[in-house]
């Protein structure tokens, strides 16, 4: 090709590329700041077309339905024209948009910020090992294609917030709240009830699971029952206190169920009621709530909440089921992973205090450590004082050492529970110990590659 | 004979009443039929049974925000809360709600 070619070909598409700028510039849609940083588009959401009739491949596809009589054409007909938000593609929301997407719903929004790791597939079967490191949203969305083509699936990567909620929910008939933390809880409440959608709202921890329908049928809202938020440290999210998959898999498949339920027009068996789901015993038991609170704070006869709030302050938590790392030591009463390694490899006389719960001490642990839960840590202190003597005794076995001499290192998963320790084992005169900052994730991924994670 | 309470713990509330699911208590003399409350029954409870740190349990002289109690299955509050006079054989329900997904 000649260089007058060349030329001419590079004017063509500088020309083609200004026209899409202009273009993309046009299409205004609300921008989203994710909390990495990226800018997210929310996806256009245009108004879903309601059919008249089911058509032949919809009838043999359905057919199973169709024979029921709780379903039939017309409730069909009803799931083909509803719309569905599932708030969280995590363990709840996996089974929930699978189920929601083979039964016909017509149009489903999935919403999620966090892309999807390993850690995750042991419950949200929505997603592969294929698909680690993808954005969940994305992922559920393909898993939904690939399951039905008679459902238009539309993904939100991107942190649900005040600031865009009401965008998000407003084009949906029936929202899912499959999250896993109390400020999005609350977000989702408020935001149901301002643009009065029926609020599906599953949870799950451990062995424990529950479920509940929010503002629908002239029940009471997620305020009625909760007015206030629980405090920050009474909450435990799944990361820390672990959940056996198919718990969360149970609820999600009931909160599919609900969704079908309201949308052919069965209705709703949890309107002011609680579903508890106890995997231990495998007992299910549903619980009576009290009605709608004529004083709720938004769905009450004057409400004080009419706009959506800030709901981190408000909850006093960010809205993600990972836990912050905190600072409550100074400086000087922590150690790095690099100094405490060194303090390993000298075989300097220490005691190693590990202060995780013995269920986590079990999965992994460093050699020669004492583990002390520290919830257990203020009435085994002698225990912790008898073990740090016989480690320094090793050197100087004449010597008595004072308590506030005894070298001790406390370690903990990520350096947040080491802290509080190491503050307790002062107050208790053990002026010497230190944490090890950043715990043994970060003793991994500085200092030990091969020490597992959790 | 004192009163006999039904205790159960759901949800995680086991965790701070020694990881037991159901118990059932004599309460002491102190606490007089027809007159003894929830009000008396939970600190009570937070000096007699909780083995795990009193604020996960309590706020003031109530349940912390994100329990639910239940008195014989239904919702504390369409029972008068901590005013509720308690009766021989009642099932009171502890329930921490969960956040998990």
């Amino acid at each position: 090709m000649s260089v007058d070619a060349l030329k001419a070909e590079i004017e063509a598409l500088k020309k083609e590329n200004e026209a899409l700028k202009a273009a993309a510039r046009r299409d205004e849609e609300p921008k989203v700041l994710s909390p990495n940083g990226t800018i997210f588009d929310l996806p256009s959401v245009r108004e879903w077309t309601h059919k008249e009739s089911l058509d032949n491949d919809e009838i043999s596809r359905f057919s199973r339905q169709l024979l029921m009589r709780e379903i039939g054409v017309q409730g069909q007909l009803k799931l083909r024209n509803t719309t569905v938000l599932v708030v969280g593609a995590g363990g709840l929301g996996a089974p929930a948009v699978m189920y929601l997407a083979a039964a016909g719903i017509g149009r489903l929004g999935i919403v999620d910020y966090d892309p999807v790791e390993a850690s995750n597939l042991q419950r949200q079967i929505v997603h592969d090992e294929t698909r680690v490191g993808m954005m969940k949203a994305e992922s559920a969305k393909a898993t939904v294609n690939r399951l039905s083509s008679f459902c238009d699936c539309i993904a939100y990567n991107t942190l649900i917030e005040s600031s865009n909620a009401m965008d998000i929910i407003r084009p949906w008939d029936i929202v899912v709240d499959a999250t896993d933390n109390v400020a999005t809880r609350y977000l989702l409440n408020d935001a149901c009830v301002l643009a009065g959608k029926p609020l599906v709202s599953g949870s799950a921890l451990r062995m424990d699971g529950q479920l509940t329908v929010y503002n629908h049928a002239g029940g009471p809202c997620y305020r009625c029952i909760f007015p206030a938020p629980p405090p920050p440290e009474t909450v435990t999210n799944c990361s820390d206190g672990g959940v056996l998959g198919v718990v969360p898999g149970i609820i999600g498949c009931l909160q599919a169920l609900e969704v079908i339920k309201i949308a052919s027009g069965l209705g709703t068996s949890f309107s002011q009621k609680m579903l508890l789901f106890d995997a231990t015993s495998g007992a299910f038991r549903t619980i009576k709530l009290r009605g709608q609170s004529p004083t709720c704070a938004i769905c009450g006869k004057n409400p004080t909440i009419t706009d959506l709030i800030d709901y981190v302050q408000f909850c006093g938590a960010a809205p993600t089921d990972k836990t912050p790392a905190q600072t409550l030591l100074p400086d000087d009463e922590r150690s790095t992973c690099r100094e405490y390694s060194s303090v390993r490899m000298g075989a300097w006389p220490h005691l190693l205090l590990d202060v995780r719960e013995t269920v986590q001490f079990n999965i992994c642990s460093l050699p020669n450590s004492l583990n002390v839960p520290l919830k257990d840590l203020e009435r085994r202190l002698t225990d912790v004082e008898q073990a740090a003597r016989q480690a320094a005794a090793l050197e100087s076995s004449a010597i008595a050492i004072a308590k506030d001499a005894l070298p001790i290192y406390v370690v903990c998963r990520r350096g947040n529970d080491s802290q509080v320790a190491v503050q307790l084992l002062r107050q208790h005169g053990f002026l010497q110990a230190k944490d090890i900052a950043g715990g043994l994730e970060r003793w991994a991924s500085e200092i030990d590659p091969d020490f597992p994670t959790y | 004979m004192g009163l006999t309470i039904h205790l159960q713990f759901s949800g995680g509330m086991e965790l701070l009443f020694n990881n037991e699911k159901e118990k059932t208590v004599t309460l002491p003399d102190t606490f007089t039929p027809a007159l003894a409350t929830l009000k008396d029954l939970l600190p009570w409870m937070r000096d007699n049974l909780l083995s795990e740190r009193a604020e996960l349990f309590m706020q003031g002289d109530t349940v912390r925000p994100g329990i639910l109690v239940l008195i014989n299955d239904a919702d504390w509050e369409l029972e008068g809360e901590l005013e509720y006079v308690l009766k021989d054989d009642d099932t009171i329900v502890f329930i921490s709600t969960l956040h998990g997904g």
